[in-house]
């Protein structure tokens, strides 16, 4: 079984907040994060595939083809966006760096699945080079 | 669900590997340039991954500000700009970082606010890193 990765960035903002919390409590538990006015990082994406090499390519998967499809299901959805203002999934849900890595998996998974060659192994998010959040797609 | 935050950390210290079971010679051996008597130092980065659920009030797996001070108060207050062979965990242990990443894991496991520590990883270089999982 072979890993291949593929990272990209994509810049946006964002802030923490939780509708059924007062204000004070948003403030106490996100501190710097829960300014509504919001605020941005440059995140970067990987995404982890496993397969087997094809025997006539060599390829587990095209990287062009995986590049693409990242491109169009994650970044045009997320990057220069508000997360929590123009992004579906953050509507409702907060988008700390462990809600966007299970949401591009969520995104990810059923195009990965479909092509059958590989499978979707694990969706790493950097919101800073020191601060990262992962998905291995588990309960 | 469960899913994973990592954080890295820098701390800078020095070691020295050397071992009383060997003799100065088969020291050298061993461990080369790493066996230079007034030892020598590194700027390491530690890197903590930490497993859990997903809380469904924060979206978080773990507090980043409760985890920064754990693993300050266990690794950083205690080994950064130190001289590792001092400190009473590597008395008869060489401070080899696969010992040193050991160390760490064994110093955090039970220190986490919340979730469970996945994976410790330490770089002595940008050329060279361990890791130390709980799955063993």
């Amino acid at each position: 079984m072979i890993f291949l990765t593929r990272r990209a960035t994509f810049s946006a903002s964002h802030y923490y907040w939780n509708e059924s919390w007062p204000a004070e409590k948003n403030e106490r538990v996100f501190g710097r994060c829960a300014n509504r006015n919001g605020h941005g990082h440059n995140y970067t994406l990987e995404v982890t595939v496993a397969g087997e090499p094809d025997p006539v390519t060599g390829f587990v998967v095209d990287l062009k083809w995986l590049k693409g499809v990242m491109g169009r299901e994650v970044l045009a959805a997320y990057d220069h966006k508000h997360l929590n203002l123009d992004v579906p999934e953050f509507k409702h849900s907060i988008p700390t760096t462990e809600n966007i890595a299970i949401a591009a998996w969520k995104r990810l998974e059923p195009v990965v699945t479909a092509a059958g060659v590989a499978r979707l192994s694990r969706i790493r998010v950097y919101e800073t080079p020191e601060i990262f959040a992962e998905y291995r797609g588990e309960a | 669900m469960r899913a994973y935050f990592g954080r890295r950390y820098l701390l800078s210290a020095s070691h020295r590997l050397h071992t009383p079971a060997l003799t100065a010679e088969q020291n050298r051996t061993a461990y080369g340039k790493c066996n230079n008597e007034h030892g020598h130092g590194h700027n390491y980065f530690v890197e903590v991954l930490v497993g859990g659920a997903v809380d469904a009030e924060t979206g978080m797996v773990v507090d980043l500000v409760a985890m920064d001070d754990a693993v300050r108060a266990r690794v950083l207050d205690r080994f950064d700009h130190a001289n590792l062979n001092l400190d009473p965990l590597f008395a008869d242990r060489v401070p080899t970082t696969e010992n040193f990443c050991k160390t760490i894991f064994n110093l955090l496991h039970d220190a986490l606010p919340a979730g469970d520590l996945e994976n410790v990883r330490v770089e002595e270089t940008e050329n060279n890193f361990f890791e130390c999982s709980a799955k063993g």
